[in-house]
């Protein structure tokens, strides 16, 4: 099986097999990750630039880590995006790139669409890692293999994502990729979190924290970034905590195969009580193991590769 | 010089007159309007079968950024982009830097532009001094210098009792104050229409509520104080339905819509291309929807483009840093007749009187049309011949069009002001499509 596609810049539109090639292949690279030398030649002779705009170490160093075990080169620039326009524009970037030989652009940028905006005038093969508040495909897909990997399938799942899904593009990306495999996906957020329609996107809404967890099966919950605070949207963090935070007796009320799940970085204490993130059911460390093997597979497809010859190495 | 365009369709709605005939233009004026016109002496006769002749359009809603933004557009290029698009006159917004709020700001645009040629631009006065919404400019002045309106266009009063003044304080002069309607506390920090759409592409949205707040609250004013009140890029269907009832309860209240809102919707932002990034932003299509219906009967009498160049570098860049505004000037007319007239939305004659007619009314302006003994200014168009918008060639300095690449069906093919003949030329022959002849 082939990606038939040159960039990854969204789960919107993704097919649930072009899903199951991507996790498929995660599979055998991540058996490759557990060996005594984790690094296949397959990438050799490759260059992957992570262009990171906005700051995220664990985000970044995933892709390293992938692009290092397949042995591509490598450069990660972080560039700060100042609004007195004295960082590094897009216009500029994509300047500089053109005159490089490129083969992978991983991009991360506070404004949506910025993925867009260079896979469309770069020749070059473009992996959205988080653009504003629309989309975060990989990280999607590593949430999408460690619940496969528990479940061993998505048919029935009940996956409920709490919290701030407005800015949210974990939840984005995961409602479009959750839905390709057939979960059955319910969103609970305060009433301003709810980005307007949607109810449209084939989730169920339930304002009610206590009632959207009951009889869940993955809980995926979202990080509150502080600057919302005094933007209206809730009180003060301790009624967010209280309504919407996953405490130890919510957690305690769940089944006991209920998985947790968080992007990361934590508040911890305010949509996730410390023990529980750290407790039995929080998979949140798997996630991050299974990144490397998920971003792994998605530079390995788009450069052409197979899932069959994956394992070859 | 004398002009006889032949066979013509002419049409005047404003004036009851849709018929083919022939059209002599005298010394500047239009001296017969007939059948067949036989005259003796040297004439330019210029033949227009198939074609059709009406009153030149304006354009109440431009942007010519001179002075301070002359890399976007200068009054020169602004005047060419308007006669490239039919237009015979333009009314300038006065958000330049510094803002069009003083006597000699105004004689500046306006001597400027004669000096371009004989497309008319009558420039709107800001309501309050440098446009900063607390104190009002010398409207009297401003009026003087030959303003034809006052407007804080690119921002609201967000003060409602300097609002109420101002509308108030404008009828000694009958004057139009243009609404820009927003309340910004709502629209603040967004880049689109909020909606299914932004939700999807993660962008922040501007909900359509933004702006009939505005609209309802100037309203009100408006019925408080007795001025006349023009509302500018109506954009929703709740907006256009104020509107309605404001003028079923008899205010003296205008509404325009731009051609951009009544052929695109926010699903057209779905590559996030910043050339069709505008504030207020695309709606969905049942707003679009409604504002094709609300300039067919009448309750918009105004299709007004907001004319807004942006330079390259200003648009070439991540969505949510792009700034609002796109070109309208060389597109509106074809724009309209392409998404609006052909589909079978609008009627021509309706859409020449939203351009003609409806649009001088606002401003107080008398609307010549097509009558024996007036000044003529007129423009000639076909409907049959279509072109790839190529904005490379546009006559504007800026290039920020939603409509580039697309086959648009209306061409101008000339435009006659006073004694004046503009005309396209071949690319070959010059790198400008409308010469402007030069009157000084
Ligand atoms: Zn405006």
């Amino acid at each position: 099986m082939k990606l038939s596609r040159k960039h990854l810049l969204g789960l919107e539109g993704v097919s649930r097999s072009e899903i199951e090639t991507i996790l498929n292949t995660a599979e055998s690279f991540k058996e490759i990750l557990e060996r005594k030398i984790p690094k296949v030649p397959t990438l050799r002779g490759k260059t992957a630039v992570n262009l990171f705009f906005e700051p995220s170490t664990r985000t970044r160093v995933s892709f390293e880590l992938a692009e290092k075990r397949l042995s591509a080169d490598s450069v990660s620039i972080s560039t700060k995006m100042s609004s007195s326009e004295k960082g590094e524009t897009l216009v500029d970037t994509v300047r500089n790139l053109e005159a490089m030989k490129v083969d992978f652009l991983i991009v991360r940028h506070s404004s949506a669409g910025a993925a867009h905006f260079l896979a469309s005038r770069i020749d070059v093969a473009v992996i959205n890692a988080g653009d504003g508040c629309h989309e975060h495909p990989t990280q999607a897909l590593l949430d999408l293999f460690t619940i496969r990997q528990k479940f061993g399938s998505f048919e029935g799942l009940k996956v409920v994502i709490v919290g701030d899904a407005l800015h949210s593009r974990v939840a984005r990306s995961n409602l479009w990729g959750l839905g390709a495999v057939g979960a059955d996906i319910t969103i609970c957020s305060p009433p301003t979190f709810l980005a307007p329609g949607m109810e449209n996107f084939g989730a169920r809404i339930e304002s009610d924290l206590d009632k959207a967890i009951q009889g869940a099966d993955v809980v995926m919950v979202l990080r509150i970034q502080m600057e919302r605070q005094g933007q209206h949207f809730f009180p003060s963090l301790r009624e967010y905590a209280m309504q919407y935070g996953i405490s130890r007796k919510r957690a305690d009320s769940l089944k006991d195969s209920c998985l947790i799940m968080h992007p990361g970085p934590m508040n911890r204490g305010v949509e996730i009580a410390p023990d529980v993130a750290d407790g039995v059911r929080s998979v949140i460390l798997d996630q991050v193991t299974n990144g490397v093997a998920v971003r792994m597979a998605v530079l390995y497809l788009l450069s052409g590769g197979e899932l069959d010859d994956a394992m070859a190495h | 010089m004398r002009w006889l365009i032949r066979k013509a369709r002419l049409l005047d709605p404003a004036n009851g007159i849709d018929r083919k005939g022939d059209l002599l233009i005298e010394e500047g004026k239009i001296a017969r309007v007939g059948g067949e016109i036989r005259i003796d002496g040297e004439v330019s006769e210029i033949e227009a079968e198939g074609m059709t002749l009406t009153p030149s359009f304006i354009d109440i809603h431009v942007h010519l950024r001179e002075p301070g933004r002359e890399y976007a557009e200068r009054i020169e290029t602004g005047v060419r982009a308007a006669a490239a698009g039919g237009f015979g006159a333009v009314v300038c917004m006065p958000n330049t830097e510094p803002a069009l709020d003083t006597h000699a700001s105004i004689r500046f645009v306006i001597e400027e532009a004669e000096r371009w040629g004989p497309v008319k631009v009558w420039p709107a006065g800001a309501i309050t001094q440098g446009r900063k919404g607390e104190k009002l400019a010398e409207m009297g002045d401003l009026v003087r210098g030959g303003a034809v309106a006052v407007t804080d266009d690119g921002d609201p009063v967000a003060d409602s009792d300097l609002m109420r003044r101002a509308l108030e304080y404008s009828k000694s002069f009958d004057i139009p104050i243009l609404t820009h309607p927003e309340d910004k506390t709502l629209s603040r920090g967004g880049v689109m229409n909020e909606g299914v759409v932004s939700t999807r592409l993660g962008l922040k949205g501007i909900p359509a509520a933004a702006e009939e707040i505005g609209i309802a609250r100037d309203l009100r004013l408006a019925e408080l104080s007795g001025g006349r009140l023009h509302v500018q890029h109506v954009s929703t269907a709740y907006g256009a339905e104020l509107v309605r009832r404001a003028k079923e309860r008899g205010l003296p209240v205008t509404g325009e819509t731009a051609p951009h809102y009544v052929a695109l919707t926010d699903e057209s932002l779905a590559g996030y291309d910043t050339n069709r990034k505008m504030n207020p932003p695309l709606r969905t299509s049942r707003d679009r929807d409604a504002l094709r219906e609300a300039l067919a009967s009448g309750v918009l009498e105004v299709v007004a483009t907001d004319h807004a160049p942006h330079g390259i570098h200003e648009k070439e860049t991540e969505f949510d840093r792009a700034p609002f505004g796109v070109l309208g000037l060389e597109t509106s007319f074809a724009v309209m007749l392409t998404h609006l007239v052909r589909p079978g939305h609008l009627s021509l004659p309706t859409l020449i009187e939203r351009m003609t007619s409806g649009p001088a009314g606002v401003i107080g302006k008398e609307h010549l049309g097509i009558v024996e003994g007036r000044k003529a200014s007129l423009t000639l168009f076909d409907t049959e011949r279509s072109q790839v918008v190529d904005p490379s060639r546009f006559e504007s300095l800026s290039r920020n069009t939603p409509f580039a690449g697309e086959r648009l069906y209306g061409a101008i093919m000339g435009l006659f002001i006073g004694g004046d003949r503009i005309e396209p030329v071949q690319p070959e022959e010059s790198n400008t499509r409308f010469p402007l002849p030069l009157t000084r």
